[in-house]
């Protein structure tokens, strides 16, 4: 097991290092002058001349590329023009917000999405099956930002049960109640899609399993239906709806970008289209290596989870 | 091609789809020659004219600006980008992926390794980055969006293609001294023009939403232009105040998503073959019963099956799997039962827990009677706690009958403590025990192996001691050791005859190999296209078979220092079972058969040796 975590875990040194070398040579690609790119048109020429030996921008790529990866391993993502301030500071605190965001959605979308699978597998063709396929189409249909938008309409605008934007009340918020009334919305509107692909997946990964031998081996040994669905017949599937969520996660920290800025939620997601309006090269650059990294780890979590669930992988 | 057009408006969600599709993409066909407003045209005077004003169906925007127009506007635009981008992706996906398959080595694992790197990226950052540098702009979100795109392509299209690339008409063109190019496109290319085709088709309503996405957050296109998306982020700001505004575009890019995806999912249902047999479907926790006529009780004994029937329903045909098969057993008897696969002996012995798989299984007559009481029909909680307590299985294939993911231990735990309210620990060493009984060696470490570990003679005595596990008075065992190796079998077979004596058990033993049925069986009965055929004493049987069936059966079964001997097959195949025909199931394989074997029904004759054949073997 521990050297399973181990193996996972070096293994994310060469995509972690790939990560860098991309976002590095989009970055690259740039046209113009880079240290005004990155600066501001309005930058002072020692500023520029600083900024070209401190980033190497007079080397050659290759190094230019050491030179960046060498300072962000020590921390140093730069510092965002457009905030005066450094780069890792802004996203570390802005990544707090959206990790609050995306991470309920994420349990959200996973508890919801393989709860209406199972119920729709093993109820297939009934009532239950039909209603939840609808909802389920519907929900992987809808753009997350417009049912965000209706969600402040109804809930927000015409009942009035929730607040319409932000993270916390400006006059009197700031406990955990006032978040989660404030989470409520972003974070539903943001799991649907997800639920809607994980309760499809789900399903049909139920009904795959549903038609094994073991099932008919619970059955015949007198185990309880409801067992045999929940217990026997859902560990099995979860083999394939692991990897699932894993992937989900990803689109669930795409989708809260939409979320951020319909919600007006301070997380990384609106951070990042700030600054490429501004222009605001560094603080992209590190955002998008910084978040990117953290999937990674994620994605390594996902799989310590299949590992512990699925004995066969392990040997 | 008629066949899947059929398949996909049979799915009317699909067909839902595709009419709605179909007409939006002919409304923003037509956008320019219907009588709308200039889309741009600015009247500050009528800003936010709610829908249904004079003049303009859907209202106004915060400019004025005549909301249909617009949207007719944007939604070609939508379209045209989402559709555009999908072209992209789907070409520059198709053209990595088919070097990488094609050329295979290290030409593929640098692709596919900078694939899973692109991959590795939550999409939407991968799009910003690249937004970053292009700047905001619909051109550079639709080349965003195709690029995130690619990855996705390359990889699928890589898969096929590298099945391609090892088949031998690619081997043939190289000979001929094609070239690299000539053979890609000539050979290659047609082959995953279909992939390519239903990849683009169930992603471009992911491409809409996601330019879309980029042109809400002002990063696609710029006004006044304006996409689906830019409308709705425009609107945004007016939300409470006029929410007419979001509501249109929103509910059109819902329309058009939800279309292309009810359409893309019938395309593929349509081309899965699997999804077209029905063969999805869930079995349920018991089978179903259609039963017309309960037959009265014939006798006493501890299982009585009685003129069972069992048939699956698959579309329009009818298999008859069982046809009126009755079988009974003494306690502490062994029963064989058997015949060629697809006889319908496994069906019988499932049917009798209604374990047989339904849908599409469903017994359709017949009883079976437990002490009495009889099963088919039974309400479920009564055949559940029956279930495992009082007749438990064996199945085949231990290696697939055992669940994978749980340990041995706590699946025989599971099946003590499903019928006995006992703790844990009283259930562990019970199990324990049950293992020490099917003489697994070191039985309190091998608990808690997996499946997987343990080989494929120690995994049947897994399934046996789990069978055991509630003290059965009847154990089915379908076929035990065929899965297993001749020396395994050996032991398994000495191991079940062991426990029926200490224990008392009877055994209704299913196999297709009469070497085994004369080790074992007190009493055998015959099975050939869903009847029995012949019942008799196994010793009775064995020397002096009486239908022909049998004899041939018998024949098939080679002996050990008989030295050499014709082994006769039987020639031909088992009947199918939805196309029975008149008479006699053998008769067009049988050597005896005459004109009578085929006109009418054949009843059993005999009492302790029965047999149904016009012509009995050593008859005169």
């Amino acid at each position: 097991m521990g050297g399973y975590i181990l193996t996972r875990l070096l293994s994310a040194i060469p995509v972690l290092l790939g990560i860098t070398v991309i976002v590095f040579l989009i970055m690259a690609m740039i046209p113009g002058d880079p240290a005004t790119a990155i600066l501001g048109s309005y930058a002072t020429p020692e500023n520029v001349e600083r900024l070209n030996r401190h980033l190497g921008l007079d080397e050659p790529l290759w190094r230019q590329y050491f030179i960046w990866l060498g300072n962000l391993l020590q921390g140093d993502f730069g510092r965002s023009f457009a905030l005066n301030r450094p780069v890792l500071d802004e996203i570390l605190d802005r990544f707090s917000a959206t990790l609050i965001l995306a991470g309920t959605a994420f349990v959200l979308c996973s508890a919801l999405g393989i709860l209406a699978g199972v119920v729709s597998a093993a109820r297939q063709y009934g009532l239950a099956d039909k209603a939840i396929t609808f909802v389920v189409i519907l929900g992987i249909s809808v753009p997350s930002f417009f049912l965000g938008m209706m969600m402040i309409l109804l809930f927000a605008v015409q009942l009035r049960w929730l607040p319409v934007s932000g993270m916390y009340s400006i006059w009197g918020g700031g406990d955990v109640p006032d978040l989660i009334r404030h989470l409520t919305m972003p974070a539903l509107a943001l799991s649907v899609v997800a639920t809607g692909v994980i309760a499809r997946l789900s399903r049909g990964a139920m009904l795959e399993v549903l038609r094994q031998d073991f099932i008919r081996t619970a059955r015949a040994k007198g185990v309880h239906e409801r067992r045999v669905i929940w217990g026997h017949a859902l560990r099995a599937a979860m083999v394939s709806i692991i990897p699932v969520l894993g992937i989900q996660a990803g689109f669930v920290l795409s989708g809260a970008v939409y979320i951020e800025m319909v919600f007006q939620w301070p997380g990384v997601g609106r951070m990042l289209v700030d600054a490429i309006l501004k222009r605001d090269i560094l603080l992209v650059q590190g955002g998008v290596v910084f978040v990117a990294a953290c999937y990674v780890g994620f994605n390594i979590v996902v799989d310590v989870a299949q590992s512990v669930l699925d004995p066969r992988i392990r040997t | 091609m008629r066949l899947f057009l059929r398949l996909l408006f049979r799915n009317r969600l699909a067909g839902f789809g595709a009419v709605v599709l179909g007409i939006i993409v002919v409304l923003a066909l037509l956008t320019p020659v219907l009588p709308l407003h200039p889309p741009n045209a600015t009247n500050t005077a009528n800003r936010f004219l709610r829908p249904f004003a004079d003049g303009h169906l859907l209202g106004t925007d915060h400019l004025g600006r005549d909301l249909l127009s617009r949207l007719m506007w944007g939604t070609r635009l939508s379209l045209a980008v989402g559709f555009a981008a999908a072209l992209v992706a789907g070409l520059a996906g198709a053209a990595i992926g088919v070097m990488a398959g094609y050329f295979g080595g290290r030409t593929d694992n640098v692709t596919m390794r900078g694939v899973d790197m692109l991959m590795a990226f939550p999409y939407i950052l991968l799009a910003l980055a690249i937004v970053a540098v292009l700047g905001p702009g619909l051109l550079n979100a639709l080349i965003a969006v195709a690029v995130v795109n690619i990855p996705f392509f390359a990889r699928n299209i890589r898969g096929v293609s590298v099945g391609i690339a090892h088949r031998e008409f690619i081997d043939a063109a190289r000979l001929a001294g094609m070239g690299h190019t000539r053979i890609i496109l000539t050979e290659v290319v047609p082959n995953i023009v279909p992939v390519v085709v239903i990849a683009m088709s169930t992603t471009i309503g992911w491409m809409i939403l996601e330019t879309a996405g980029l042109s809400f957050l002002g990063l696609g296109s710029q006004p006044p232009q304006a996409d689906l998306g830019s409308m709705l982020g425009e609107a945004r700001s007016a939300l409470i105040t006029a929410p007419h505004t979001s509501i249109v575009p929103g509910v059109m890019i819902l329309l058009i998503v939800m279309s292309v995806n009810l359409l893309g999912d019938g395309i593929r249902d349509a081309l899965d073959p699997r999804l077209r047999s029905g063969a999805l479907a869930r079995p349920m926790a018991a089978t179903r019963v259609e039963r017309v006529r309960v037959p009265a009780p014939s006798g006493e004994g501890l299982l009585r099956i009685e003129a069972l029937e069992t048939q699956f329903h698959i579309g329009p045909r009818t298999y008859r799997a069982v046809n009126k098969v009755s079988l009974d057993l003494k306690p502490g008897e062994c029963l064989g039962l058997i015949g060629e696969s697809g006889s319908g002996k496994s069906v019988t012995a499932l049917s009798v827990m209604g374990l047989v798989a339904s849908p599409p299984g469903v017994i359709t007559g017949g009883a079976v009677r437990l002490e009495g009481q009889d099963l088919i029909g039974a309400p479920y909680e009564v055949l559940r706690t029956l279930r495992g307590r009082k007749v438990a299985y064996i199945f085949q294939d231990p290696l697939s009958t055992l669940h994978p993911l749980y340990r041995i231990g706590d699946q025989l735990i599971e099946a003590i403590r499903v019928h006995e309210p006992v703790s844990h620990s009283a259930a562990h060493a019970r199990a324990v025990k049950l293992l020490e009984d099917v003489r697994i060696p070191n039985a309190p470490a091998r608990i808690r192996a997996f499946p997987h570990e343990l080989s494929g003679g120690m995994r049947q005595r897994v399934g046996i001691a789990m069978a055991l596990a509630n003290d059965p008075d009847i154990i089915i065992a379908d076929e035990p050791t065929t899965a297993l190796d001749v020396t395994v079998q050996a032991q398994i077979l000495a191991l079940l005859d062991d426990l029926r004596r200490s224990r008392g058990l009877a055994i209704l033993f299913i196999t297709h190999d009469f070497g085994v049925v004369g080790q074992l069986c007190d009493r055998v009965a015959v099975m050939y296209g869903g009847r029995i055929v012949e019942t008799g004493p196994t010793a009775d049987i064995l020397s002096a078979p009486a239908h022909p069936y049998t004899r041939r059966l018998i024949a098939c079964v080679p002996e050990l220092g008989g030295g050499r001997r014709i082994l006769a097959a039987i020639p031909g195949l088992p009947p199918a079972v939805d196309d029975l025909p008149q008479g006699c199931a053998f008769a067009p394989r049988c050597d005896k058969a005459q004109d009578a074997c085929r006109m009418g029904e054949i009843d059993l004759q005999g009492t302790a040796r029965q047999v149904r054949c016009l012509f009995p073997e050593g008859a005169p």
